[in-house]
């Protein structure tokens, strides 16, 4: 048996089983009138101002790229690190060389304050 | 008819191996969905002692009140029979597909976790694992770092401030702290020299081939990020009352509400599952080897596989005990405190960690 069938299986049950979960209230709960004031977003009470969908920080995207990066620097770290008996020593400088470039570019980005939030 | 049923099964190997594998996903399913009621419970009940006041321990059945177990069951009732109030100007398909997300990311990564030892039935060994990968870290960071989509969707598609807020903090938060976890691993693989969770487990016999004694920066940077990524206390950021309402599920109510916290709690027991899986050598005990233990409990393999299964929870609940413990104790971080700590101290650390463990390992191993 394929080893990747049983996470298709998984993935076909969790959803299930989330979509009947999720959708049970609607179901057995009761069905009240609907008003505007009552399925309004809550703001601590008062009546909504403008729209919630507005712009926010520049910071939470160039974190989301920076970790991109990281990321799959990381992965490659993974695959050095599974064959690091084979690769010996080689592997090691090898990678100390990665880690020193992929340094630059840290320290780079740690300069220029993107790392920075206040 | 019987006769048939089984004979069918003798003879296709592979409808008796989707037939297993079924009853896996059941029965992981089933300790998964144990999960949350208890950790709610226990969560209600644990601050409770430590703040010397009794927590919940009314509600029982048939008038045994069981310290107040019930009472996640019955909060699961009342959840079920609430009104369903979607909010204006919500986006319908995003919001009613967050939560869903949420539960099944969670669901997929407990999926890969080897609760116990191979089980050997009838001349058949079945892996305690719904998913045998061999590539089962990778399989979980990448299950893992989905369940972002879930929290981000539900802030987004709520069509409020605070819940938009939250979500982009969660995210910013769990994507962070993603790098600091993978990196923390990598010393194991380095060590173990496999990406397969099962074959670490086996190569933690003895106590002092535990993971948490050959890396034991790892463990530390482990544990920080694990507290991050599933957005608990000192880093509950996400859902910071004071200043957000309830962070990015304020417009979630009824059932919908509590599939997020299934999901969380999910998360929860998945990480405390790996990491006694890398430091704390999963099911082995520790002093005994497991075909020891097989003739000390006079032959029957089940048995110890029980005893596995065991060690792996009683590992496990530690862990989420601290998970609870570190939440009444420490008081929560700054935004800036928490990225600040994420990427200009946990990384530098884990990459240096990397190094002094290739360069410790390689004089061990290439001389």
């Amino acid at each position: 048996m394929n080893p990747y069938l049983p996470v298709l299986m998984f993935l076909v049950f969790g959803v299930t089983i989330g979509l009947i979960l999720s959708a049970i209230s609607y179901f057995v709960g009761p069905q009240g009138k609907k008003n505007s004031i009552k399925s309004e977003p809550y703001e601590c009470g008062v009546p909504m101002a403008g729209v919630a969908q507005e712009k926010f920080s520049v910071k939470f995207y160039l974190t989301a790229i920076l970790f991109i990066l990281f990321d799959i620097e990381t992965v490659f770290l993974y695959v050095w690190a599974r064959t690091f008996g084979e690769l010996g020593w080689f592997g090691v400088v090898e990678i100390f060389v990665f880690l020193v470039i992929l340094l630059a570019g840290y320290i780079y980005v740690l300069r220029r304050g993107a790392l920075e939030w206040n | 008819m019987l006769e048939t049923v089984l004979g069918f099964f003798r003879e296709n190997d592979f409808w008796l191996e989707f037939l297993i594998t079924v009853i896996k996903i059941i029965v992981v399913f089933g300790i998964c969905a144990q999960i949350p009621p208890f950790m709610v419970w226990f969560e209600r009940r644990a601050p409770a002692f430590m703040q010397r006041r009794k927590g919940p321990n009314r509600v029982g059945l048939f008038g045994f009140r069981l310290f107040g177990l019930i009472q996640p069951l019955a909060d699961t009732i009342k959840l079920i029979f609430k009104e369903e109030v979607v909010p204006t100007g919500a986006h319908k398909f995003f919001y009613h597909i967050a939560p869903v997300f949420s539960l099944f990311t969670s669901l997929m990564v407990a999926a890969a976790i080897p609760f116990g030892p191979p089980l050997v039935i009838l001349g058949r060994t079945i892996t305690l694992s719904v998913v045998n990968l061999d590539v089962g870290f990778l399989f979980i960071f990448a299950l893992s770092s989905l369940g972002v989509y879930g929290i981000t969707l539900a802030g987004y598609s709520s069509n409020n401030k605070y819940s938009l807020m939250g979500a982009l903090r969660a995210a910013a938060q769990m994507i962070s702290y993603e790098i600091p976890l993978g990196l923390s691993l990598i010393p194991i693989v380095i060590i173990f020299g496999t990406l397969d969770l099962n074959s670490i487990v086996v190569a933690q016999a003895n106590v002092w081939d535990w993971g948490i004694f050959r890396a034991p920066i790892s463990f530390f940077l482990f544990v920080i990020a694990m507290f991050a990524e599933t957005n608990r206390a000192p880093f509950d950021l996400a859902e910071s009352e004071a200043e957000l309402v309830a962070g990015f599920h304020t417009e979630y109510n009824s059932f919908k509400f509590s599939l997020f916290y299934f999901g969380e709690y999910v998360s929860m027991f998945v990480l405390s599952c790996l990491a006694s899986i890398c430091f704390f050598g999963g099911w082995q005990t520790g002093f005994i080897s497991q075909n020891d233990l097989t003739s000390l409990l006079f032959g029957i393999q089940p048995l110890a596989v029980l005893v596995g299964v065991l060690m792996t929870f009683l590992k496990a609940s530690f862990f989420m005990w601290l998970f609870v413990w570190v939440r009444w104790t420490l008081p929560r971080f700054r935004y800036d405190q928490l990225m600040n700590l994420g990427w200009k101290f946990m990384m530098p650390i884990g990459l240096f960690n990397i190094v002094l463990t290739a360069v410790i390992a390689g004089a061990i191993a290439f001389k």
